[in-house]
């Protein structure tokens, strides 16, 4: 067994084993799926619509477990730790993750929403401790300038891609091993998706991002390694600068290049 | 052609019905002009005497208001445990399952129950019970209609709650389970304050339901015309002394009992505005 505390850079932060999802039985919506994920790397999950590629990402961090009817198979290791034995509530807050749709909670201020991972898990925190952590979630996504001054406003106060970085800063307060995004700049216009393309450059630094995108040039732009999924598998994965410029496999290219999609 | 005929009936049906109801408040307050005459209308409202013997008739609604407000109130809190309950559990935690439309079903039922059956039931039932308790001797009293309207009004507020609730987005709702919280920490931080304004709706809605409630209420709260020394004590609510003794009444009395009617439908006309206003709240978050 390797010791938990000797994982270094080389190791994976994040390690899939045969990872499988299915909706009902005998259909897989993810299938068999093995890739190894490294610290501070973003990855982008790529493929058609229908592919298994934000189902994949949900199993990380365990939301598959609120629907009874979707079972899922295989090893998922997060620092080394198997998180399907694992306590979901456990695994959560070990993995952030961010929506498609910005969900700030509307009945808390934006003060509150970042906090919200610690008051929804009966955490205490001193008030200074409070204060720090809402002043360094909120540096770190670049809304800290932005909101200082309206911190007792509502969540949905704030515009579109504002509550987007809201929703970044939360998972973040909690310190996660990773961060998942799934398309969280679909919902937004070309300039908040810029700057939250930036932001995820800057958080590299200190967190692992996995991030599934619909945009193949969002991918491109921001992502050092790629996934590319067909029909629940994982066709090819490896760096993104290789992988747009000379796929392994006919079906990526054909992806990439718009054949399909 | 037909267009236009179909549009002028509908317009038509619409007046008809404005008419009407311009028609009853007219006639209320017609009819409550002679008793609000002879004591003035707060000489009425906050006087608690009601006496209607020949030589020293005297009318006054207030003991009557107190005895609808202390069994409204005490059948609303009595209901809010079981219809949030009920809420929960068809709007959250079974939301969708067959369990959650048999209890939505039996729920629907309880609302089809007439009145006068609950007033049977508690009659023959529930007041035993009551005697048995040793609340009081007889069983009659607000304490037993409050029991009996606690039932009768748990549908109106589950119902509506039940909608309210189960209309909490489930972006807010993965959003707090990605964060890693519990179910329980979830409907209490998440689904409960972002159906509140709507829960708070429709138990207003159930209170004015409490407040007109007659027929039971009637049979079982002891009939005086006093204010109620408690919840053990025997009482009429407004609606109880109009349905027990409209039939005998004449003169001063019947203007006296038609003047309390104007006051209840004052009353719960006021309380559905607030739910109204609290759910046009609800609407624009």
């Amino acid at each position: 067994m390797e010791n938990i505390n000797n994982i270094s850079k080389e190791n994976p932060v994040l390690q899939l084993k045969e990872v499988s999802v299915s909706y009902s039985p005998g259909s897989f919506a993810v299938n068999r799926v093995t890739a190894d994920i490294y610290p501070n790397t973003i990855t982008a999950i790529m493929g058609p619509s229908g592919c298994g590629k934000s189902t994949l990402l949900r199993a990380i961090n365990r939301m598959h477990d609120l629907y009874p009817h979707i079972k899922t198979t295989g090893e998922i290791f997060l620092k080394g730790r198997n998180i399907l034995a694992m306590d979901p509530m456990e695994v959560r807050r070990m993995a952030g993750m961010v929506f498609q749709q910005p969900n700030p909670f509307p009945t808390m201020s934006i003060y509150d929403n970042v906090l919200a991972g610690y008051t929804l898990n009966g955490i205490r925190l001193k008030k200074s401790e409070k204060e720090e952590i809402v002043a360094q979630s909120l540096q770190s996504v670049g809304l800290w300038g932005e909101v200082k001054d309206v911190m007792t406003k509502r969540g949905s106060f704030l515009s579109g891609g504002q509550q987007q970085r809201l929703c970044i800063a939360r998972a973040l307060a909690l310190n996660p091993e990773v961060l998942l995004m799934d398309e969280p700049t679909s919902a937004l216009d070309p300039i908040s998706t810029n700057k939250i393309e930036e932001l995820l450059l800057q958080l590299q630094k200190d967190f692992t991002i996995i991030i599934v995108t619909h945009n193949m040039s969002q991918a491109a732009r921001i992502s050092d390694k790629s996934m590319f999924m067909y029909l629940g598998e994982l066709v090819e994965h490896g760096n993104t600068t290789q992988m747009f410029t000379k796929p392994r496999n006919k079906r990526t290219e054909e992806y990439l290049t718009g054949v399909f999609g | 052609m037909k267009d236009k005929i179909f549009r002028i009936l509908l317009f038509a049906a619409a007046l008809a019905i404005l008419f009407l109801s311009a028609g009853i408040i007219y006639a209320l307050v017609n009819r409550s002009l002679e008793v609000f005459g002879e004591y003035g209308i707060w000489g009425f409202v906050a006087n608690a005497e009601w006496d209607p013997r020949p030589v020293t008739e005297e009318y006054g609604a207030f003991s009557f208001i107190m005895g609808t407000f202390y069994t409204a109130f005490f059948s609303l809190l009595l209901c809010i445990p079981f219809a949030l309950s009920v809420a929960l559990l068809n709007g959250e935690y079974f939301r969708g399952s067959k369990l959650s439309s048999f209890v939505r079903s039996i729920v629907d039922l309880l609302a089809g129950i007439p009145s006068i059956v609950y007033g049977l039931w508690g009659f023959y039932t529930v007041r035993p019970i009551i005697i048995e308790m040793g609340i009081n001797a007889q069983g009659f009293g607000i304490f037993l209609s409050s029991v009996v309207l606690a039932i009768m009004i748990i549908p109106y507020a589950s119902s509506l709650s039940t909608e309210f609730l189960s209309m909490v987005p489930n972006k807010l709702k993965e959003g707090a389970y990605s964060l890693g919280a519990t179910r329980l920490e979830v409907v209490r931080h998440i689904n409960l304050p972002t159906a509140a304004s709507g829960i708070l709706a429709s138990f207003i809605l159930a209170l004015g339901r409490a407040l007109g409630e007659t027929m039971a209420v009637t049979m079982l709260i002891g009939n005086t015309n006093k204010i109620p020394q408690g919840l053990r004590d025997t009482g009429n609510t407004m609606a109880s002394v109009i349905a027990n003794q409209f039939g005998e009444a004449d003169g001063l009395k019947l203007s006296a009992l038609i003047a309390i009617g104007l006051l209840l439908f004052i009353i719960t006309a006021l309380i559905n505005l607030v739910a109204k206003m609290v759910m046009k709240k609800l609407a624009r978050v």
